[in-house]
């Protein structure tokens, strides 16, 4: 009976000392803290993406308070339905900011990109690039390691093993900017979502002349400067052999498309266009 | 005998080559040279498509302060300045020279006798060597001048010959010892005068004996040159490790080599040197080992720079059937490349052709952290740490456990019974966090 | 050239050294100690040994079939050597049901449950051998004695005790050197013949399968805490599992230090511990506790203990 006596009250005594030592540290070292910070952290995706440059969502909330504006804020994740509510929380504006989605600018599959030999190192596109151009004669185009795949947070991006090119769920894709930044090749760009998530683009980002980037990939861009000529809104440039289109004077007219004889250019997401004759001659 | 202090591995030697003579590889059709040569800023390419060159012809003006000048290494006509793959595995500039006879500027001096003099002091000396586009030989091509230059405060105490050779299967230097003996000694004055140090000190190791005996007898000729012995074990040819072999001083951490005192040029160099000052004759051509077990003739082969690949893999017999690799350099450093069509250039020691089953990895497993990697490691550092947190990219991490001292020798995946590609995540690492560093100035 | 060629980066050749070479290397070291076991104990020692080899493989492809579905690394032969070195660290009139429950737990818990060879803390041997030990401490601590039974009999012999308790001055009499030297004593089956563990340790420092580090500062750690705590340094590093810990058992690549200084450290620590539970502790033994409470210890020794960098003191001369 002494015995649990003692060992009860021993305890209760060490609990207690515990107790207030532990109340007074938290009274000398509390850290007053903006309530509003913890009220942004809850309204953001916290992903951690660090989409926004900040580290971690925590770190942008804070941003977002101390902030006497929120210009130059935004997440990307969340997007501008986030943003205005942030911004009505802390009675700010918030800037309105198109959604923007990755999109791949290589389409050299196996078939149209041939091998020409066998990269035998760790399965790193960092790595593969300061070896050597690739395992194509490309020496622009994707090396199918999946760098991009690693980092996205969202799930958003998957490797084809059929085509080894990486293809984005745009869906899913929050145009956080990570695999943009993750491509040693720069073949990842964030474009605009597009009306109804039409989008055209070039699927190619290779600088070498037309008759070696031919001779390497049937879907390179040779630079021959076709669609630069159809284009009527000045939307398309061509530098260093390389076609690029302005997504912001692009108007989705499907001219360049068209016009492009190894078929570079991409439309996602438009309406089949009217087969022509020998398409279903070809098709039967 | 003396090695350096820490770590090393000891590979099969296959010095398969060793003991052939150098023979001269004859002239293509065109030639393609690469502006990027050396280490640091390329050349800036001085001549347009249709230009008459010589050999000797300045072709490319150096760029910067690390940058060398580069000269034709044909006669001929200049067929434009265009993209070619190099070594590096990528497109980059080069001139192509279409070869028409073989014309020499009259100022080099072609015959082959030994010219002893020279009257230069040390500030044209480094001019000439600057001018006539030497650079390292031992495969850094770091610009021979700039490494040379005095820096305020340093003071250089003794010259170090790299004659290692430290990388298996490779003999172009040990053939060069054999065959220019005389001009690697004089290479060696002219050096010793160019940055006033009265001692030099051939380090060589002792899987050459005939190289041993024959530089040591024509050392004596010479007052302060001397030839050192040194135990086989790679990477001995590195800087930092050949200094501490021979001198037993280590070159502090975040330092340059010059503060032992010591300055090492590759002996390869040396020659090169001793070409420049007393002929006149810029780097236009070096010898190059082609080698490997399948190789009908394994050779030492004195090629012009600009030629393609395959011209000296003819030579030595063609490209075997069983080929499954080839690589630009030695098996430890060297680099894979993915065709014969690219050009010898200045830092092509050799050419390397594994046949199939060594050419591809074993498959990686566990890290079984048995500690092989850091008992090789000549720097001292930990691989598999850095390896994991390559793999994991915590660059901070990396660069606080000293990723920047890594040399990518090579021992640690050399050495790994789990077979990780443990160099490979460092040299990202190195690639990342310089990057960081660079940010941060 | 019908093939492509292969690229990859530096180096392009390989020693040729491998997970499995280094494995069975020291499969090969136990070969000694395990023809001892056998002249020792007879039959005993073959069926636990046996038993606990099969247990460990049998249990390793069962976690991988049906756990973690990886790739199967039974041929790497650290399910063979984890197995050996259970039952080497096992009492040869061992009821076999206890063996496979040491199996089990060096295997599935101390081994494949961090996620296989490479992630585990604790050796996995180890672990089972003390998790018998305080579970059935009776069975686990007598033993026959060593070639004083009929050895190819299974019929019960005479059992006594090892020659830490002498030592602790629990009773019995102390041996000759000799006889701890060669092995004539009771113990567990590996562990009894300090010749046949040195031939062992002797081949795999030829075949550069361990450095001389952590057995040899475990040694000398055992001999000089003996002297200072005036005991007989050569009955203590003789006697009980000490050969075949700091041999065998300290060494294991996985769970010790990866640095020379950071070997030494944790060799001497685990001499030390040793010797402090040998003269100290509740049990005669300390010698298994010692490496486990080291294992815990390897993460930090990491962390602290350095390889010396290049460069990083000057030494001139």
């Amino acid at each position: 009976m002494n015995v649990i006596l003692i060992s009860v009250i021993l305890l209760a005594v060490v609990g207690g000392v515990s107790a207030l030592i532990l109340y007074f540290v938290a009274q000398k070292f509390h850290v007053l803290e903006d309530a509003r910070i913890d009220v942004v952290q809850e309204i953001l995706p916290a992903a951690n993406c660090g989409g926004c440059g900040y580290p971690g969502c925590r770190g942008f909330a804070e941003a977002c308070v101390k902030a006497d504006t929120l210009e130059g804020l935004y997440c990307p994740v969340g997007g501008s339905e986030v943003m205005s509510k942030v911004g009505s929380i802390l009675g700010r504006e918030a800037a309105q900011t198109v959604p923007m989605v990755a999109v791949v600018r290589c389409q050299g599959d196996c078939d149209k990109r041939p091998q020409t030999n066998e990269y035998d190192g760790p399965t790193n596109c960092s790595i593969a690039t300061s070896l050597y151009g690739g395992d194509t004669d490309c020496s622009y185009g994707c090396l199918g390691h999946g760098d991009c795949v690693v980092v996205c947070g969202f799930d958003a991006i998957k490797m084809n093993p059929e085509t080894r090119l990486p293809e984005v769920d745009e869906d899913k894709c929050t145009g956080c900017n990570a695999c943009v930044k993750a491509c040693p090749k720069v073949i990842i760009e964030l474009r605009k979502k597009g009306p109804r998530s039409r989008r055209i683009y070039v699927g190619c980002v290779s600088k070498d002349k037309g008759a070696q980037t031919k001779n390497a990939c049937a879907v390179g861009c040779i630079g021959c400067s076709k669609c630069f000529k159809v284009c009527e809104f000045d939307a398309i440039t061509i530098t260093n052999n390389l076609a690029y289109i302005d997504p912001n004077k692009c108007k989705l007219c499907r001219k360049c498309p068209e016009v492009c004889p190894t078929n570079a250019i991409v439309e996602l997401n438009c309406p089949p266009r009217k087969k022509k004759e020998e398409d279903v001659i070809s098709n039967d | 005998m003396r090695t350096f202090r820490i770590g090393g591995v000891h590979p099969p030697e296959n010095k398969l080559s060793a003991g052939q003579i150098i023979e001269e590889i004859g002239l293509p059709k065109q030639v393609i040279i690469p502006l990027a040569q050396n280490l640091g800023a390329p050349s800036t390419a001085i001549v347009n498509k249709g230009d008459e060159v010589k050999v000797g012809t300045i072709i490319g003006r150096s760029s910067g302060f690390v940058s060398s000048n580069l000269h034709s290494s044909v006669s001929g006509k200049v067929a434009k300045v265009d993209q070619s793959l190099d070594a590096s595995g990528y497109r980059r500039p080069s001139v192509f020279i279409d070869v028409i006879g073989d014309e020499w500027e009259e100022s080099i001096d072609r015959s082959t006798n030994l010219k002893n003099e020279c009257d230069l002091s040390a500030e044209e000396i480094l001019k000439k060597i600057g001018e006539f586009g030497i650079v390292g030989l031992g495969g850094a091509t770091f610009p021979t001048q700039v490494k040379l230059m005095p820096l305020p405060g340093k003071k250089a105490e003794i010259l170090i010959i790299n004659a290692v050779e430290c990388e298996p299967y490779l003999t172009s230097d040990h053939a060069l010892m054999m065959e220019k003996s005389d001009e690697i000694m004089v290479g060696i004055q002219i050096l010793m005068k160019a940055i006033n140090v009265t001692r030099t000190v051939i380090g060589i190791e002792n899987n050459k004996p005939d190289a041993i005996v024959l530089m040591t007898q024509k050392a004596l000729k010479y007052k302060g040159v001397e030839v050192m012995q040194l135990k086989v074990q790679y990477p001995q040819g590195g800087e930092k490790q050949l200094i501490d072999a021979v001198i037993r001083r280590q070159v502090p951490n975040g330092a340059l080599p010059i503060a032992t005192g010591a300055i090492v040029q590759n002996v390869a160099t040396a020659f090169a040197v001793y070409e420049a000052i007393q002929k006149n004759k810029p780097l236009i051509d070096r010898v190059v080992t082609v080698t490997g077990k399948s190789i009908v003739k394994p050779s030492n082969y004195k090629a012009r720079i600009g030629i393609p690949m395959q011209m000296l893999m003819d030579a030595a017999g063609g490209l075997p059937e069983d080929t499954g690799k080839i690589i630009s350099g030695g098996p430890m450093m060297g680099k894979a490349i993915v065709s014969l069509d690219i050009p010898v250039v200045k830092g092509t020691s050799g050419i390397l052709v594994l046949p199939d089953f060594e050419s591809q990895r074993a498959k990686m497993k566990n890290c079984i952290r048995c500690s092989k990697c850091v008992s090789v490691c000549p720097m001292g550092l930990e691989p598999y740490l850095l390896g994991s947190i390559g793999e994991m990219q915590l660059w901070d991490r990396a660069e606080k456990e000293d990723v920047m001292n890594c040399i990518e020798c090579g021992c640690c995946s050399y050495t790994c019974p789990s077979g990780r590609p443990l160099v490979d995540f460092i040299r990202l690492g190195k690639t990342k966090v310089s990057a960081i560093i660079r940010a941060r100035k | 050239m019908s093939r492509k060629l292969f690229v990859s980066p530096s180096p392009h050749v390989h020693s040729g050294d491998s997970v499995s070479s280094n494995m069975y290397g020291v499969i090969i070291a136990l070969i000694p100690a395990f023809v001892a076991s056998i002249y020792f104990f007879g039959l005993g020692a073959l069926t636990v040994t046996f038993t606990a080899v099969a247990a460990c493989l049998l249990f390793e492809f069962l976690v991988q079939k049906y756990l973690i579905k990886g790739e199967f690394t039974l041929n790497d032969g650290s399910a063979l050597l984890t197995g050996l070195l259970l039952s080497f660290n096992l009492p040869s009139n061992l009821p076999l049901w206890i063996v496979i429950i040491g199996a089990f737990v060096s295997i599935v818990i101390a081994k494949m449950s961090f996620g296989g060879l490479g992630n585990n803390l604790f050796n996995p041997a180890l672990v089972g051998r003390v998790f018998l030990l305080i579970s059935f401490p009776a069975q686990m601590t007598t033993w026959p004695v060593g070639g004083t039974a009929d050895r190819f009999t299974t019929v019960d012999v005479a059992t006594g005790a090892t020659h830490l308790m002498p030592l602790k001055g629990m009773g019995g009499d102390l041996l000759t050197y000799a006889d701890l030297f060669f092995g004539k004593m009771g113990g567990s089956l590996g562990e009894v013949s300090a010749f046949a563990l040195l031939i062992g340790f002797a081949f795999m420092l030829w075949r550069k399968i361990i450095t001389w580090h952590i057995p040899v500062s475990i040694f000398a750690s055992v001999a000089i805490f003996a002297l200072l705590l005036k005991a007989d340094p050569i009955a203590h590093l003789f006697s009980g599992g000490l050969m075949l810990g700091a041999i065998f058992m300290a060494t294991d690549y996985v769970s010790s230090p990866m640095s020379k200084s950071g070997m030494i450290l944790y060799g001497v620590l685990i001499g030390f511990l040793t010797l402090l539970i040998r003269k100290y502790g509740a049990y005669p033994e300390g010698v298994s506790f010692a490496i486990l409470l080291m294992n815990s210890v390897t993460p930090i020794i990491n962390m602290y203990m350095k390889p010396k960098r290049f460069g990083e003191v000057v030494k001139n001369g």
